[in-house]
């Protein structure tokens, strides 16, 4: 199926009318924690051997209690208030009951009717255009344990399996309002929403492990219109392309359903990346009845005004604002400042590296130039690399000195990259010191000239550019350390161009 | 307001009940005589009293991120109905 939703303008056209897509995404995001979110196991579950992390709490045995794990709540109020959301002060949790093998107690403890927050919002950039997604709350609950179907694993079609690790681990839910029209703005809000869980350290942001999930509720309605369309809920889309995909395809489904004359009906359909397709999921066709109902085993919760307070002033500056300040305070444009702020660790090392007095733009173009291409090359972030924050200060230090010249640099840049060392000493150690004395370079010139009569002679006939092979010449004999400017003059006063 | 037959064969399948007909007759109108009992509460003024879901007027009953050990595998499946290797084992379901 084409889908020529995805492309370009939010209009859709049904016939002669135009309609639009209306898309709201509610994203489940772990916390960092180390423990559960209502008992003392350890919430690192990913790699651990089957049901090693469990307790009789997080198991459902009879006559256990939870208790409310306090870093979670901050976590959850952290996350908040970086979303401008309004934090009352009593919250409380209910339960949420189902019968479903992932959570053996029967039921999720979730918060209902009196979330920990409401009413935020997250700006986000599309093309450079900013744009703004209400947040309908922030609510804190916990994740379910990890189920294994039939073909997963070694089991037989009879059965499934069940791995308790992950039950009980702290889980945010964050809604946001159905304020999103295309696929592009879905996805780039699920990337600064990330962003910012990242930059704030309350979620490791990986949607390959299931961390960072989404789920999106799509409907389209003709354009003007205030109501909402049928919505149909979109499950298993856990890559940024996958949204994109997914909601593209489903816009697509749901207009050619329309223009056919056909109704679209409530449902949940889940994404299959090997078809490229949304597919209905008919087990879960039937309403829910999950009768929530205030968690008796948990007192509330009263978050006094000045426990949020200190939070909100704990908060970092945020990528958003980091990016302005960037490009306000180095001079750096839209798009170099979004690169160097996509991560805080990013962000950082880019100060650090200006604060020693490499200049602004130098340093932006050395860390997304070369330094961006070795990361990726070597899977190794510059921080975990031999080169190290500080290597590279003193790497472009040495250029901007003028102690290297930039060839010197990108191939010093490389080796220390893979095998750490010291700029400076090495640079000493090898004579990788740039010459840029013109009666050191005096012999080198009368070489250049001698070998290269061609040259040198279409460079008198007016050709300037037969000067570069003998600039060439010179930055070859000393590999790459001659001041290829002072090269380049000397050799235009010695043939009196 | 008596329960209709459907009212309780709903409750019985979200519990997941199986109920023999005459269980459902017989635990139906036992339901209905717990609920009219309930419905004493609305003769009582509860105007001046606000809406809780708890008695024990505690809050922020919570407790600091520490990591501690967990059960071994063997004892956390000890209960188990059904296992395979170290998993509970449980009837297909359909993703």
């Amino acid at each position: 199926m084409s889908s020529t939703a995805t492309h370009g303008t939010d209009t859709l056209r049904v016939g002669d009318r135009e309609y639009q897509a209306v898309i709201g995404l509610e994203v489940h995001a772990q916390l960092l924690t180390r423990s559960k979110m209502f008992c003392g196991c350890s919430a690192a579950y990913v790699g651990a051997p089957p049901n090693s992390n469990t307790c009789p709490v997080c198991l459902g045995l009879p006559g256990t209690l939870p208790v409310i794990n306090r870093q979670a709540v901050e976590y959850t109020v952290r996350t908040a208030v970086a979303l401008n959301c309004e934090i009352p002060e009593f919250t409380k949790f209910d339960r949420k009951n189902y019968f479903y093998p992932d959570l053996p107690k029967g039921y999720q403890i979730s918060q209902y009717d009196l979330p920990l927050s409401r009413r935020g919002w997250l700006q986000f950039h599309v093309d450079g255009e900013q744009r703004r997604c209400g947040i309908t709350r922030v609510h804190l609950e916990e994740d379910t344990g990890t189920m294994y179907h039939a073909g997963d694993v070694l089991q037989s079609a009879t059965s499934s399996l069940v791995d308790c690790n992950r039950c009980g681990v702290p889980l945010m839910e964050i809604v946001g309002e159905p304020d999103l029209r295309t696929p592009e703005e879905a996805r780039e809000y699920l990337i600064w929403l990330r962003r910012v869980l990242m930059y704030i350290g309350v979620n490791d942001g990986n949607l390959e492990q299931g961390s960072f999930r989404c789920d999106a509720n799509v409907s389209i309605r003709p354009r003007g219109s205030d109501q909402l369309g049928v919505k149909v809920e979109i499950k298993n889309m856990n890559s940024f392309r996958a949204v994109h995909h997914a909601l593209g395809y489903e816009i697509e489904r749901q207009r050619q359903v329309l223009e056919q004359g056909g109704a679209l009906p409530q449902e949940t359909r889940g994404w299959v990346e090997t078809q490229q397709a949304t597919v209905s999921q008919r087990s879960k066709e039937y309403a829910h009845d999950y009768r929530y109902f205030p968690e008796p085993d948990l007192p509330p919760l009263q978050l006094e005004a000045a426990l949020v307070e200190r939070i909100r002033g704990e908060l970092p500056e945020l990528p958003d604002a980091r990016a302005a300040r960037l490009r306000r305070q180095h001079g750096l444009g839209d798009y170099d400042a979004g690169l160097l702020t996509a991560t805080r660790e990013e962000a950082d090392t880019y100060e650090s590296v200006v604060a020693t007095g490499v200049g602004a733009k130098l340093a932006a173009n050395w860390m997304l130039g070369d330094v961006a291409r070795l990361a990726n090359e070597h899977r190794l972030p510059l921080q975990q690399s031999g080169l190290g924050v500080a290597g590279l200060a003193a790497l472009l230090r040495l250029l901007e000195a003028g102690t290297i010249s930039g060839s010197v640099a990108k191939e010093l840049l490389a080796e220390l990259y893979r095998d750490g060392g010291d700029p400076a000493a090495l640079v000493e150690q090898r004579g990788l010191g740039q010459v840029s004395d013109a009666g050191a370079l005096s012999s080198l010139i009368d070489e250049a000239i001698a070998q290269g009569s061609k040259a040198v002679a279409d460079f008198r006939a007016g050709k300037e550019a037969a000067l570069q092979s003998l600039v060439g010449y010179v930055m070859k004999q000393t590999r790459g350390r001659a001041d290829a400017q002072l090269v380049n003059r000397l050799l235009r006063e010695r043939l009196g161009g | 307001m008596p329960l209709t037959p459907e009212d309780i064969a709903h409750v019985a399948m979200l519990a997941r009940l199986g109920l023999s007909d005459e269980e459902r007759s017989r635990y139906g109108a036992q339901l209905d005589a717990i609920l009219e009992h309930m419905t004493r509460l609305n003769d009582v003024d509860t105007s001046p009293v606000g809406e809780t879901a708890q008695v024990g007027e505690l809050v922020n009953v919570w407790r600091e991120d520490i990591s501690q050990p967990s059960l071994s595998v063997e004892r956390a499946l000890a209960n188990a109905p059904a296992r395979e290797a170290d998993f509970f084992r449980v009837g297909a379901i359909q993703e």
